[in-house]
């Protein structure tokens, strides 16, 4: 089966000349959910980039075996409906007056209209549980609310593969709890970027490191989590007194 | 629908003016505003049946005379303007209460208020039947042109994001012992709206970039929902034709 994602030799400078990306190798196989982890300027969001064409590099992307290529433009919309990536600020994301308004934009954008689209937007907003705040304007929803509907915002364009930029970031356990609960129900590929490595362990089976432009390390998260060398190269911390171990077996018990 | 309630102008309830399509309601305050600009200042009979129509769609709409007069204070700075006038105008002059005054400047001054008064009464009952959302699909069915009803649609929705940053940016300055009493303590406040402008650019990308990422090519999708009826016309036309009858039947008199 094609992979939902492989990234081979992938290279980024920026305009400025500062390297961001030196040869990214990655492949994440249908259905599969993958945390991405790395420390803050580590190149994360340059990758997720990448990904759907906004940045372009050296290197060849695919998505369900389709090649990310800029200049081809009705190829782009394609990849941008299998890439749906969720940004970690939802205000950016959620720029319409109505939460329906802001879900139906992403399809409309793929050219569907009337029913159609209604049904859905009902589809993505029932999935991230939703459904009852439509016709609310986001910016009166919660924090934890409106990261939802900005999930619900790329569901609708039934992407190959969610790519989630810091999903944990700003919400609160129970907010977190919920989001988690909400991927897992999610019969999707996954690409997961974040530095909350419970979060990565509880909803990823497998992590990748991304360090100065780099893979530098590719396994289950449990074994990554508990190598402590590796997480003190490459500027990644567990929280205090979190034991992976510890948690890896009460998730497996706990199901 | 729940979605109005960031709007201080709009009343959400039921009634016949508030289920009018938006476009509807538009094109019948401005032709109203139009036929009252029109009208010449010496009619007086015809302004109080302007003030009749708009008194009925009041009604109508169930907005309460209190709410609409305590809205309409915004036009109080261009009043005093008025109230001027008959004091400064020239020409024939009256006197009253030992005051001078001018009748051109009386007629000057009446025509500002009156005219005044019927458009922000006519504009507020708009906004009070209409929510900002509906007014911009209005625009947009209008063919008002899409660049015009985008940013009028980013600024509804990011108004408030960027008051709450400017708020919260607040916050942080006066707990740091920021106490601004004089106008040479301002340079903190200038500042804060200089960054408060660089993030308001950057969020600006950042939405720009997460709109490209699903799928936008330029050209927002035209809003759903169906537009306003033969029937919704008639109904929006009453008023204007009404004013328009009582413009004709002063001036032909």
């Amino acid at each position: 089966m094609t992979p939902s994602l492989e990234v081979r030799g992938l290279h980024y400078r920026y305009p400025d000349g500062s390297v961001a990306l030196q040869g990214v190798d990655l492949s994440v196989a249908r259905g599969e959910r993958v945390a991405l982890l790395g420390p803050n300027g580590a190149g994360k969001t340059t990758l997720v980039l990448h990904l759907n064409g906004i940045l372009s590099g050296d290197g060849e992307v695919r998505v369900g075996g389709l090649r990310v290529d800029p200049s081809d433009r009705s190829g782009i919309t394609e990849i941008r409906r299998r890439v749906g990536i969720v940004f970690q600020d939802p205000d950016d994301q959620l720029f319409m007056p109505t939460v329906a308004e802001d879900v139906a934009f992403g399809p409309a954008n793929l050219g569907l209209r009337g029913a159609e689209l209604q049904a859905r937007v009902d589809e993505a907003l029932t999935a991230v549980g939703m459904q009852a705040y439509r016709d609310r304007t986001p910016h009166h929803l919660s924090f934890g609310q409106r990261r939802r509907v900005a999930v619900a915002t790329v569901l609708a364009m039934r992407p190959e593969i969610l790519v989630l930029d810091e999903p944990s970031s700003n919400l609160d356990p129970a907010s977190r709890r919920e989001l988690s609960e909400v991927l897992r129900g999610l019969p999707v590929t996954v690409l997961m970027v974040t530095h909350d490595l419970p979060y990565a362990l509880e909803l990823c089976s497998r992590s990748v490191v991304l360090d100065q432009g780099r893979i530098v390390a590719d396994g289950a998260t449990i074994e990554l989590l508990a190598d402590s060398d590796l997480l003190a190269r490459h500027r990644l911390e567990l929280p205090y007194g979190f034991d992976p171990k510890l948690a890896a077996a009460q998730l497996a018990a706990g199901g | 629908m729940g979605a109005g309630h960031a709007h201080p102008l709009y009343l959400d309830q039921a009634s016949l003016v508030h289920r009018l399509a938006p476009e509807v309601k538009i094109v019948a305050t401005v032709l109203f505003t139009v036929v009252v600009v029109v009208t010449p200042r010496e009619e007086f009979a015809a302004f109080a049946g302007y003030a009749a129509l708009v008194a009925a769609v009041a009604a109508v709409a169930r907005v309460r005379p209190l709410w609409l007069l305590k809205r309409a204070t915004i036009e109080l700075p261009f009043v005093l303007l008025a109230v001027v006038l008959p004091f400064a105008g020239h020409g024939e002059r009256v006197t009253w209460l030992g005051m001078s005054l001018s009748v051109d400047g009386l007629y000057g001054a009446w025509n500002i208020f009156a005219k005044g008064t019927l458009g922000v009464l006519a504009s507020l009952l708009l906004a009070a039947s209409t929510t900002t959302r509906d007014l911009i699909r209005g625009l947009d069915r209008l063919r008002c042109p899409q660049v015009i009803t985008q940013i009028a649609t980013f600024m509804l929705r990011y108004l408030d994001v960027l008051t709450a940053e400017a708020r919260r940016m607040r916050i942080a300055r006066l707990s740091r012992g920021h106490d601004p009493r004089f106008l040479w303590q301002v340079k903190a406040f200038a500042v804060g709206v200089g960054a408060l402008f660089l993030r308001a650019f950057e969020r600006g990308e950042r939405v720009y970039l997460a709109m490209v990422s699903r799928g936008y090519t330029g050209r927002l999708p035209a809003p759903d929902g169906s537009t306003a009826t033969a029937g919704q016309w008639a109904a929006g036309a009453v008023v204007p034709l009404l004013a328009g009858a009582i413009a004709m039947a002063v001036v032909l008199r």
